[in-house]
């Protein structure tokens, strides 16, 4: 099946991700182990498999932090991602939201949006530039979708874990990504906050595509999305949550022989 | 508030206190109890130098977590540049009376004068080069550096090894600067004489000009997008590259900077103290630098400059009424200002007003992060 796919998505030359038999060794250890995948425009797919399986690999090498040793990375048209480092990957336009929330905590909620907002990153202009209309603008959007607005001022420092894990996302909003990489993003959350996780991302899947890693199964089917497993580095099935949860290799790998 | 209020304060200190410092001296008769002596309006002056290194040094230490543990060699190549043009400038009246050699030169039996010292005898030449030659050496090896994302311990312990090449390098005599007595007996500078009291009171109220335009450059850079990315590179590297940042030229633009900021205030120390060698390159004195800004408050620019006057005020005085232990002092002012203090003198104002500065708190966030960790 996932075959299939493949080639009529090469072969149209609309994805948005296409990830060709990626290859990436630590000492001999294959991390990904011809790792193949396609992302369309749009879509927004969760990843789960076991510790190791080589989920996080897999974003290092999509954001530029890890370069594999063999096999291609093409984003949108023909942009070969592993020719290319972490700054310009995320110029590009794709976001990436760790597990554990990193913000930037000595600094204000507004700024640490504002230094997120899509624009030059070069420091002659970050020197001279002033804040202009359309980005009070938008950071006053931002802040509300995040529901910051009343502590736009205070340090991220003072935020609480659940209000960093929002002012994160709000960053990577503010980057405009058209492909957002999100990490264990319920680890560590209620229910209800969970819920409201995957509300948010089914939000954003609107107008962008996304990527979620995740271990959490009842998360996974609440995002209603196709799951790719991988294991031992390579994708083991790809389908509907129904079809993987029954799938018997994917029972295997996860209960154990 | 309290930010503006700082630099108000700091300009008034800064400016305001060499101008009365200036008429103490020049307006009031010699038996006068008001009266400051021409020895206090030098070293006075000289404060101000280090306060301009130590301004250097907090801008990229404390804004940009570079620990540099080198940079006194900006401070002493800007000084060295000074020096050529204050050697040149003394032609014919050297003790071998040639108007072309100085005089370690001709001493040394050298015949004609080597092509890096050609120029220097004209002070539009010499003055742009005390910034021109630490920024050449900053660029490439900030290039390299952060290029390489060497950062951290690493990078502190390069920066030192940099500093003691240097002083070697300087105390030979091949070298053409001097070897190890360096350079000495200036007459005068831009054709006014060195020895006069004027003079001495005009380097040190120009001093303090320089420190303030050099403050409000500082703090201006601090205060822009500019400066917040660099406290976002501060504290999480990683995390900026991923915003689309190259952690790696915000490094590089800001060392530069800081690197010719530290050359200017060599320049301006050299016709004050009238002596520049190799031992301006000794390791001791780019550390010690580091302590006048952990003393005064990492982050804050006004306590780097603080932290500078106040330590030395300090160290004048034990030097010379217990000259042993002096280094005894600096090293527990240092421990015990890092543990009790983490934001140093300026953090404790802070710690008094309502509401404190956002961005000048490397300390103070990083104990509260530290905190959280072990509450878990």
């Amino acid at each position: 099946m996932s075959d299939a796919a493949h080639t009529s998505t090469v072969l149209s030359g609309n994805s948005l991700l296409y990830l060709d038999a990626v290859t990436v060794s630590f000492d001999g250890f294959k991390a990904l182990n011809e790792l193949s995948l396609i992302l369309e425009p749009g879509e927004m797919r969760a990843v789960i498999g076991p510790n190791g399986a080589g989920k996080t690999t897999m974003m290092d090498v999509i954001t530029g932090r890890t370069r594999p040793d063999t096999g291609r990375v093409v984003f949108g048209d023909d942009v070969d991602l592993t020719r290319l480092d972490e700054p310009a990957i995320a110029r590009l336009g794709i976001g990436r939201k760790f597990q554990r929330p990193t913000v930037f905590e000595p600094l204000s909620v507004h700024d640490n949006l504002l230094l997120s907002l899509a624009g030059d990153r070069s420091p002659r202009f970050a020197l001279w530039t002033k804040e202009t209309p359309t980005e009070r603008d938008r950071l006053d959007q931002l802040l509300a979708t995040i529901r910051l607005t009343d502590d736009r001022d205070r340090p991220a420092a003072d935020l609480s874990h659940g209000q960093k894990q929002w002012l994160e996302i709000g960053m990577l909003l503010a980057q405009e990504p058209r492909l957002l990489l999100v990490d264990e993003p319920v680890a560590g959350m209620s229910d209800a906050e969970t819920e409201e996780t995957a509300e948010l991302l089914r939000e954003i899947n609107r107008t962008r595509s996304v990527v979620v890693v995740e271990h959490d199964m009842a998360f996974v089917r609440a995002l209603g999305v196709n799951v790719t497993v991988l294991h031992e580095g390579s994708v083991l099935a790809e389908g509907s949550i129904d079809a993987i949860q029954s799938d018997a290799r994917v029972i295997e790998v996860y209960l154990g022989r | 508030m309290l930010r503006d209020k700082l630099t108000i304060v700091t300009l008034s200190c800064i400016l305001g206190g060499a101008l009365l410092l200036a008429a103490l001296n020049l307006l009031t008769p010699g038996a006068s109890a008001a009266h400051i002596a021409d020895f206090i309006v030098s070293l006075v002056g000289k404060y101000l130098c280090y306060a301009i290194l130590a301004l250097a040094i907090d801008l990229v230490w404390g804004y940009a977590g570079i620990l540099t543990l080198g940079h006194g060699a900006f401070f002493a190549l800007g000084g060295y540049c000074m020096g050529m043009y204050l050697m040149r400038e003394i032609g014919a009246r050297g003790v071998y009376a040639n108007p072309i050699l100085p005089d370690f030169m001709v001493f040394i039996g050298w015949k004609e004068l080597p092509w890096y010292w050609q120029g220097f005898d004209h002070f539009w030449f010499a003055l742009p080069m005390t910034m021109l030659v630490p920024a050449l050496l900053a660029l490439p090896f900030g290039w390299f550096a952060f290029r390489s994302r060497v950062s951290g311990v690493y990078l502190s312990i390069i920066t030192q090894a940099l500093t003691y090449a240097l002083m070697l390098a300087f105390f030979r005599n091949d070298m053409g600067f001097g070897g190890n007595n360096g350079m000495t007996d200036f007459k005068d500078i831009a054709g006014i004489s060195l020895n006069t009291e004027t003079t001495s009171v005009g380097l040190m109220i120009l001093s303090a000009l320089v420190l303030s335009i050099a403050f409000l450059i500082a703090r201006g850079m601090t205060r822009s997008r500019f400066g917040k990315v660099l406290i976002a590179v501060r504290d999480a590297e990683s995390r900026t590259r991923f915003l689309g940042y190259r952690p790696e030229s915000y490094k590089l633009v800001v060392w530069v900077l800081s690197a010719v900021i530290a050359g200017i205030g060599g320049a301006l120390y050299v016709p004050q103290v009238g002596i520049i060698n190799p031992s301006e390159f000794a390791p001791g004195n780019s550390i010690e630098a580091v302590i006048w800004v952990a003393v005064g408050g990492r982050g804050t620019l006004a306590g780097a400059i603080l932290g500078a006057v106040l330590v030395n005020l300090g160290k004048t005085w034990l030097t010379s009424a217990l000259p042993e232990v002096w280094l005894f002092a600096i090293g527990g002012v240092f421990i015990l200002v890092t543990l009790f203090l983490p934001r140093g003198i300026i953090g404790l104002f802070a710690a008094c007003s309502p509401k404190a500065p956002v961005d000048a708190q490397p300390g103070a966030a990083a104990a509260k992060s530290a905190a959280r960790e072990i509450a878990g």
